[in-house]
């Protein structure tokens, strides 16, 4: 297979301008006649389904969670950046797209990055208009900041709920749409399968989560905007219910992964306290600017951290990366917070965690100043640990926070099924192998409202209608196929729980194809994953029936597709025999244990093509292009 | 610890449902409240029970998925906190807990202690947007605002639309809820022109849902996780004054 | 769709509520009124008995002064029932464990004290003003020719078990307006947290100073600092 990227002639900084002019248009009058299902109503498809719906066309979306307003999105932090420039300090939109790139270590693609970097703009206005309540200056205009270790202030945010306001900006788009009648909305209704007829994907099988009903929606275009895959290590930032299904369905009907061992993990997490945990909590990035992380020097130093004198800690950032020090990205931050602990240097109970102190900037800036940068994070951090962080430094630990890898897309983010789009996490497309942070929110919002709206304009007007509804026999024989799979959930009547299941596979993965990876641990891994995958198909407890809310064979079906997509990670793991990004092949780095790049053998996207239960992947590559953008190794020293 | 948990157990919408007792031994201090429901969850299903259902997603405060009433307090004992972030070190061995679900006639409830808050939705739909199309925005620092007014918008606007307020309220009202988001827009420029029409509308979708109506107990606010002042109630009755006086 | 005729003023919610507002601060104005006319009892006879033969006297006034609170009164009364219904319509079932953490006793009764207060109008209209009850009352001697209201609230409040309605009925009025008066400023959006707390204060304040008030005169009487005056008897 050839994967072509469809990206659009001319230079680069005319690219979107010339698609945007050469596409063919539909008039306002046919447009009433295409229907678009999105699966998804975050960011990106809250945003899409709103924006489509404005156009004319009739949308039909769907979300698991009770309102599409719950979707994960909601979770983000920090902010989102914009090239606006507005600070007057040498932002531009070619610069937040040079950052992009090299912040994902140079392996993504350069027509996409400028693109998302030149409708950043436009998200702002959008959001404005729409009443989200950015944080503002006195004189009233928009206020920004530097996150995540960027030069210029770039960042708009919402307090610390940015990801909300703008969620809850995009729903209220979807929200008026949905009054209006444009888009129908089903909530509480998770997609189980896709549906491709003649090479075209023409509609989905979902489930009634209340009663259980199975059944299939028909349209001309299917929009997948169903997040990431972080759960795949079981302990995430990702909400619970996050999941692999629809994307890992789709690559199942033939829609190429790409890049699926692209996973980032966030330095800033509440460590693990037991093994009851089902979640991890992300603390904003922005605590590094003021705290300082450390360890004991002495292993297995148990004292409380009061008791352990100045010389006898390693502020371990601060000494390797002199001059980023503690703000050094977010991979080289969780690798090194790894290090200290698997040397035994880890603190807290469990060992699995480094200081993120404060000690020193209140000295500096008085409990005041800390309480108003960080008042409402600190009361969080000591609502879930029962710890003071202004007297006891805190502990993190990195986490699973966002997966940069996603089904395979091409310029007008169609996936190697024509009809099927992927919008957001979803995609592969815009962070490379690493996500600035503030840049998940800009490439949702860019996605839904300025990219698709065109795109899949473009796809009804050379396409035409579908012309297929959900009588055709290849709707009934997926609708089977989903029954099928769901009674056998019911009816393998073992021992054990998906949890559990899902815990295992969890370790499996954190622990080999996690912050470190190397040759041995992935092997290991693609032989300990087919076992479970078979214990699980014989060991798998589940009760109640389907047609009733049955939250635990929801999760089975969840379950099940981590276990066989986990085995696709690992592959693409294995394969890319370099360091580059938050993939961080052990065997591949300097003597100072740095990350080595090998742009000669590994300048492509790994794209991967299902090939059966069990059966390798095959790997279809897309050479990387860089015509503007001169590659360089990135350096945080 | 170990404690007495009695839950509401319902098998569907019309079911009538009722009180099981289960005891869950081995808790940690460390658990969330929900942690801890997931660990007697795992142990009702070696019993061949079926776990108790809850809605959750996030679990970290924000998502507004989690609804608990915990000791008849809606989310738990603790102020300006959802249950997901509720911890077990606020309980002690030997505790009886009653968990029940949202209690209103507007969320029915689906199974356990789920309940369907469409309601909400039907109510933004109604009217809780601005109405802009995508593209053909003036810049966003076209119109500056003041900080004070942008911040009261998002004081409201931290709304996370869990419904607290309404399982709180004696009357199952849900006036918080509609006041945050009347407010938000009712503060920021860009609200104004839909501004009459939007108070209407929204109440009226309200009321039609079923919500009881305002007294003015202010349990509301007292249990609401992200701590929304009733003054934005007293906002929207003047809001509703001023679309009364108005002209449509 | 969801576009729905917008509910007239006094179907909305915030409606109802404007609507008992309004009318409870106009009955409020007049238990202001009554309150000051009744304290001439403090002055004398001669004082109260010729204030209330001047209300007397007023009959097209008096007759519009009467009906207007009525109409007033029957709409608080009508819309509280309304708002007591549906509130009790909006949480079919009932928490098995309820627990309350602001919502004050009083704001909790509003129904019940207003039942309790609407029969205690009654029993009081039947009382002194038709002296249905108390018919004995219409034989009090003339007091220069005017009829002895002086006389007649002394000898109504002499009677223990009467004097224990009214101080019951009293302190639930004083009860109703406590929540009543702090929710007057909420509904017409008068308020904010910093004078919240604050406004409940000066709410009960205002509260106690109408109970004491109102129940000066039966203790007067019942302490005999006011009594019968002399030759003034059945």
């Amino acid at each position: 297979m050839k994967l072509d990227a469809k990206i659009p002639s001319g230079p680069l900084t005319e690219k979107w301008d010339n698609y945007k002019f050469e596409m063919k248009l539909i008039s306002p009058s046919n447009k009433r006649k295409y229907k678009a299902i999105v699966v998804g109503s975050g960011l990106a498809g809250a945003s899409a389904a709103a924006s489509l719906a404005e156009l004319g066309y009739n949308v039909d979306c769907f979300c698991y969670q009770d309102s599409p307003r719950r979707a994960h999105s909601i979770s983000a932090q920090g902010g989102i950046n914009a090239a606006k420039n507005y600070q007057n300090d040498g932002d531009s939109i070619y610069r937040l797209f040079y950052d992009t790139v090299k912040g994902g270590d140079f392996r993504s693609r350069e027509a996409n990055v400028y693109r998302l970097a030149q409708v950043s703009n436009n998200i702002i206005d959008q959001c404005a208009a729409q009443g989200v309540p950015f944080a503002r200056e006195y004189g009233g205009l928009l206020d920004n900041r530097s996150f995540g270790g960027s030069q210029v202030s770039r960042t708009f945010y919402a307090r610390g709920q940015t990801g909300q306001q703008l969620l809850l900006g995009a729903y209220s788009a979807l929200s008026r749409q949905i009054g209006l009648g444009k888009v129908k909305m089903y909530n509480r209704t998770e997609m189980l399968d896709i549906v491709v007829v003649d090479d075209r994907a023409v509609g989905i099988v979902v489930r009634d989560m209340i009663n259980g009903k199975i059944s299939s929606y028909a349209a001309d275009v299917v929009i997948l905007t169903t997040g990431g895959y972080g759960n795949v290590y079981y302990l995430s930032t990702n909400a619970i219910g996050c999941n692999v299904t629809a994307a890992y369905r789709a690559y199942k009907k033939g829609a190429l992964f790409a890049n699926p061992c692209y996973t980032q993990i966030h330095p800033t997490c509440i460590p693990v306290s037991g093994d009851y945990q089902s979640k991890l909590t992300l603390m904003s990035e922005s605590l590094r600017n003021d705290g300082r992380i450390w360890v004991p020097i002495a292993k297995g130093d148990k004292r409380p951290a009061a008791q352990i004198p100045e010389d006898e800690r390693d502020y371990f950032l601060e000494r390797k990366y002199p001059s980023f020090g503690n703000l050094a990205p977010r991979d080289i931050s969780s690798r090194s917070a790894k290090e200290a602990c698997d040397d035994g240097r880890g603190v807290g109970e469990t060992g699995v965690g480094v200081y993120l102190d404060f000690a020193d900037a209140i000295g500096r800036l008085g409990k005041n100043v800390i309480a108003e940068r960080y008042g409402n994070l600190f009361d969080m951090y000591e609502r879930i640990t029962g710890e003071d962080p202004y007297t006891v430094p805190m502990r993190i630990y990195p986490a699973s926070h966002y997966t940069m890898g996603g089904l395979w897309v091409d310029y007008n983010l169609e996936s190697t099924i024509p009809g099927l789009f992927v919008l957001g996490e979803a995609n592969f497309s815009d962070h490379g192998a690493n996500r600035l942070g503030a840049s998940a929110l800009m490439q949702g919002l860019a996605d839904g409202y300025f990219v698709v709206p065109y795109t899949v304009g473009n796809h009804f007007a050379t396409k035409g209608p579908a012309g297929v509804d959900t009588t055709h026999p290849e709707f009934k024989k997926v609708e089977e196929e989903v029954k099928q799979r769901t009674e056998k959930f019911l009816s393998i009547g073992g021992n054990r729980s998906a949890d559990s299941f899902h815990r295992e596979l969890g370790t499996i993965m954190w622990d080999n194809c996690g912050m470190g990876r190397n040759e041995a641990g992935l092997k290991k891994a693609l032989e300990m994953i087919p076992k479970v995958r078979e214990e699980f198909w014989q060991n798998l407890k589940v009760l109640g029936k389907n047609e009733e809310l049955n939250q635990a064979l929801e999760y089975a079906g969840r379950v099940a597709d981590f276990i066989e997509f986990s085995e696709v990670m690992c592959h693409d793991a294995l394969d890319r025999n370099e360091s580059c990004g938050a993939h961080f092949r052990e065997e591949y780095q300097t003597a100072e244990g740095e990350a080595m790049r090998n742009d000669n053998d590994y300048l492509y996207v790994a794209a991967w093509e299902y090939k059966g239960v069990g059966q390798k992947p095959e790997i279809h590559k897309e050479p990387l292009e860089y015509e503007n953008i001169k590659l360089a190794t990135r350096s945080y020293k | 610890m170990n404690l007495t948990l009695y839950v509401w157990r319902q098998k569907n919408a019309d079911d009538k449902g009722r009180m099981e007792t289960y005891q869950a031994n081995d808790i940690s201090s460390h658990m969330s409240f929900l942690e801890m429901l997931d660990v007697v969850n795992e142990r009702l299903l070696t019993d061949g029970i079926e776990p108790i259902a809850f809605d959750h997603d996030c679990r970290e405060g924000i998502c507004g998925m989690c609804s608990l009433v915990i000791n008849g307090n809606p989310h738990g004992p603790e102020k300006g906190t959802t249950v997901c972030q509720l911890h077990m070190r606020h309980f002690k061995d030997g505790d009886k807990i009653y968990i029940e679900p949202w209690r209103a006639k507007a969320f029915p409830v689906i199974k356990d202690l789920i309940v369907d808050r469409s309601a909400f939705d039907r109510i933004m739909q109604a009217g809780g947007f601005v109405s802009v199309n995508t593209g053909g925005t003036p810049d966003a620092n076209a119109i500056p605002i003041p900080k004070e007014n942008a911040d009261t918008a998002m004081d409201a606007a931290q709304c996370i639309g869990c419904g607290a307020c309404v399982a709180a309220c004696k009357n199952a009202s849900a006036m918080l809820f509609l006041a945050a988001k009347v407010s938000q827009y009712a503060y920021l420029p860009q609200g104004q022109a839909e501004r009459t029409e939007r108070v209407k509308n929204m109440l009226t979708q309200m009321d039609l849902e079923g919500f009881g109506n305002c007294t003015n107990f202010y349990e509301c606010e007292a249990v609401c996780p992200k701590e929304i002042s009733v003054k934005f109630i007293a906002k929207l009755n003047r809001e509703f004054l001023r679309a009364t006086v108005k002209k449509p | 769709m969801t576009n729905n005729q917008p509910l007239g003023f006094s179907k909305a919610s915030v409606g109802k509520k404007v609507l008992m507002a309004i009318t409870g601060i106009s009955v409020i104005g007049f238990l202001t009124a009554h309150l000051i006319g009744n304290l001439q009892l403090f002055v004398g006879q001669d004082q109260l008995n010729s204030y209330a033969e001047t209300l007397q006297n007023m009959v097209a006034a008096k007759w519009m002064f009467r009906s207007v609170i009525l109409i007033l009164f029957a709409i608080h009364i009508w819309k509280g029932i309304v708002l007591w219904l549906e509130n009790r319509k909006a949480r079919p079932v009932s928490y098995m464990k309820d627990v309350t953490l602001e919502a004050s006793v009083a704001s909790r009764t509003m129904f019940w004290t207003g039942a309790l207060i609407l029969s205690f109008v009654v029993y009081h209209l039947l009382h002194f003003t038709m002296i249905t009850t108390n018919p004995e009352y219409a034989n009090l001697p003339l007091d220069n020719g005017r009829f002895d209201v002086y006389s007649m609230v002394i000898l109504g409040f002499q009677n223990y078990t009467i004097s224990a309605v009214y101080f019951i009925a009293l302190s639930l009025m004083a009860f109703h307006l406590s929540h009543a008066i702090s929710s007057v400023f909420q509904t017409f959006g008068l308020t904010k947290p910093t004078i919240l707390p604050k406004l409940k204060i000066v709410s009960n304040l205002i509260a106690l100073i109408f109970f004491i008030g109102y129940v000066s005169m039966p203790i007067a009487v019942l302490l005999n600092i006011i009594s019968l005056p002399t030759g003034g008897n059945l």
